[in-house]
């Protein structure tokens, strides 16, 4: 089982991005469940969704606490919201930012840290800061948990039609083209 | 979200990924109703914004009725019924509380509605999330009320409440519960049927024939019935009693329609009371609806460290299955009865309250606890039913709890 825990914003997609990556987990032929957090979500506020994914049937239908990657597609959300929560010792971290690693302030729990200028990238595709494709495309190069070619088809059975397709493949491409991947080789504390 | 297409071209993939909200609805959509209503505001879910898309794209063709308010709902879907339609309506919390008048009724004009639940806890304390107190509150109003666990278990379980409702023997309403927020937004693979093969199990559709809205053959439908005179009292208890019938050959009627719908499509649930891993256990688990993934997932975990565990789930609990669970429970020693909601008067769970009933049937003393878990869209974890097992073992060894235990209290 390998469990993702997606942060973002009300109105930036995180939701309809956990479906598609679900989606696209189970067009490669995987067991996927994407669960929503709950509340009065508005645009602009903290917006949570759960992703889990195996090759046998997902029984639990849980919140994720204790996470193998979080995908972060707001670059601020990390300053409300304590994103690393529960993060497994040498977890992925999926990250929308300008910043370079070396100015992230990362917990010892981070192994592996994927870095896209995901808002730059959207103003350029969709001329609006929609990071959620964007950040699919970055998640499956950081961690090859999901091939491309599976979210992209997600993406062609999805609602998203003519432009609004093109666009989001497109954003898909360069998400995945333009994320730089860390590994952070740490000692194990003792 | 939306990532399904119900008609699709030769690519069309085996599997979907879709929301229960939206699994309902597409179940819906293959069940052919005549006619849907709904009042499409808050208290409402996505379920009717699915099923008006399936209409307004022509996948589904039916008419649909937005009322004014709950209570008009159900009331244009008794007329609908009586004229001879198969109908269908979604609701939860408030809104079902709203539509009580007419839904009382619906059972006793024996109509064949089906109506999703998609259950939340009471509205006070202030609260917008899953729950299962809006469907355990209306438990006693003749409605058949069956629950699912998983989201192919809401889309499978849809398409059979229409045949189960207007099966001859039952001609009783059905409610579908699902679980509010973790199902009904929950997404996950399913496998959608196809839809000559759900005409094919569905069959001629004969809804009305025992009372009809038609000028040709007048009739008058619900008379004044009961009093202490005259015909009254006989007539009177004439209707309840084949009222109560119906919901007793329900329990025969659910069981056949599944074992049929596993024929057809290759899916199989239990129809009443799902025994896991029950073969030897000392103490068993009482789940029910979505909370049951999580309890089996521990309960391999305990089998693992040597507890001899299982777990009795419940799916059709109106008519409540008693002889189903007392075959159920056969040696137990123990059980620890898991409710996602509250039983006021008895300070416990609404199932646990049915399960001492049950027990009395047993004719044997078995200890049994009570724990009320996941109100109001709290989690409920592979942790809290671990919980659970320890402490159903500690009261097979004698250790019993005052009062119920609230596994959420300290989240």
């Amino acid at each position: 089982m390998y469990e993702i825990r997606l942060h973002g914003r009300g109105g930036q997609g995180a939701v309809m991005a956990s479906g598609i990556l679900a989606a696209g987990l189970v067009a490669a032929g995987k067991h996927a469940v994407a669960i929503p957090s709950f509340g009065f979500e508005r645009r602009g506020a903290p917006v949570v969704a759960y992703l889990r994914t195996d090759d046998k049937e997902i029984r639990r239908m849980t919140n994720i606490t204790e996470p193998d990657c979080l995908i972060c597609i707001d670059p601020t959300i990390a300053n409300s919201v304590n994103i690393f929560a529960g993060l497994k010792p040498g977890g992925t971290l999926v990250q929308a930012t300008v910043k370079s690693l070396a100015e992230l302030k990362l917990p010892a729990t981070v192994g592996t840290v994927g870095l896209c200028n995901a808002v730059k990238i959207a103003m350029e595709i969709f001329r609006r800061p929609i990071t959620n494709t964007l950040m699919l495309g970055a998640f499956a190069r950081t961690t090859g948990v999901v091939e491309l070619e599976a979210l992209k088809q997600a993406l062609r059975d999805s609602e998203f039609r003519d432009a609004g397709l093109e666009q989001n493949l497109t954003a898909l491409q360069r998400g995945y083209d333009e994320t730089e991947v860390h590994r952070i080789e740490r000692r194990v504390a003792a | 979200m939306s990532t399904a297409t119900l008609e699709r071209s030769a690519t069309k993939p085996r599997y979907i990924v879709c929301e229960g909200n939206e699994a309902a609805a597409l179940a819906v959509a293959l069940a052919r109703p005549d006619m849907v209503s709904v009042y499409p505001i808050t208290p409402q879910s996505s379920l009717v914004e699915h099923v008006a898309k399936l209409v307004a794209d022509g996948r589904l063709d039916a008419d649909i009725v937005d009322a004014e308010g709950e209570h008009s709902v159900l009331s244009v879907l008794q007329g609908a019924s009586l004229a001879g339609g198969r109908t269908y309506t979604a609701t939860c919390g408030p809104g079902l509380a709203f539509m009580f008048e007419p839904y009382f009724r619906t059972s006793g004009m024996r109509l064949p509605i089906v109506m999703t639940i998609v259950t939340r806890d009471g509205i006070t304390p202030q609260s917008v999330w899953g729950g299962h107190q809006d469907a355990m509150t209306v438990r006693e109003v003749g409605w058949i009320q069956i629950y699912c666990e998983s989201v192919q278990e809401v889309l499978d379980t849809t398409i059979m409440a229409f045949k189960i409702a207007e099966h001859h023997d039952v001609m009783l309403p059905v409610n579908i519960c699902v679980d509010g927020n973790y199902l009904s937004y929950g997404s996950a693979r399913v496998e959608v049927p196809e839809q000559a093969a759900v005409d094919a199990f569905m069959g001629v559709k004969n809804v009305n024939w025992h009372a009809a809205l038609d000028p040709l053959r007048p009739m008058g439908v619900d008379p004044l019935t009961g009093g202490a005179g005259g015909k009254g009292p006989s007539a009177f208890v004439r209707y309840r009693k084949g009222q109560c019938q119906g919901m007793q050959n329900a329990l025969r009627v659910i069981t056949e329609v599944h074992e049929e719908y596993a024929r057809c499509f290759g899916r199989s649930y239990a129809p009443l009371v799902e025994q896991y891993r029950m073969e030897d256990a000392a103490i068993a688990l009482m789940t029910i609806g979505s909370m049951t993934g999580a309890a089996k997932d521990a309960v391999d975990e305990a089998r693992q460290a040597g507890t001899r565990v299982g777990i009795i789930k419940i799916k059709t609990f109106s008519p409540f299955p008693i002889d189903a669970l007392v075959a159920a429970l056969g040696k137990v020693e123990a059980i620890g009865v898991v409710d996602r909601s509250v039983a006021f008067r008895w300070n416990c769970g609404p199932m646990y309250q049915e399960t001492l009933g049950a027990l009395y049937r047993l004719g044997r003393h078995v200890p049994a606890a009570s724990f009320i878990g996941g109100l109001a869209g709290a989690d409920m974890t592979v942790e809290h039913f671990h919980r659970v097992i320890r402490d159903t073992e500690a009261l097979r060894h004698g250790r019993l709890s005052a009062g119920p235990i609230w596994l959420n209290e300290n989240d």
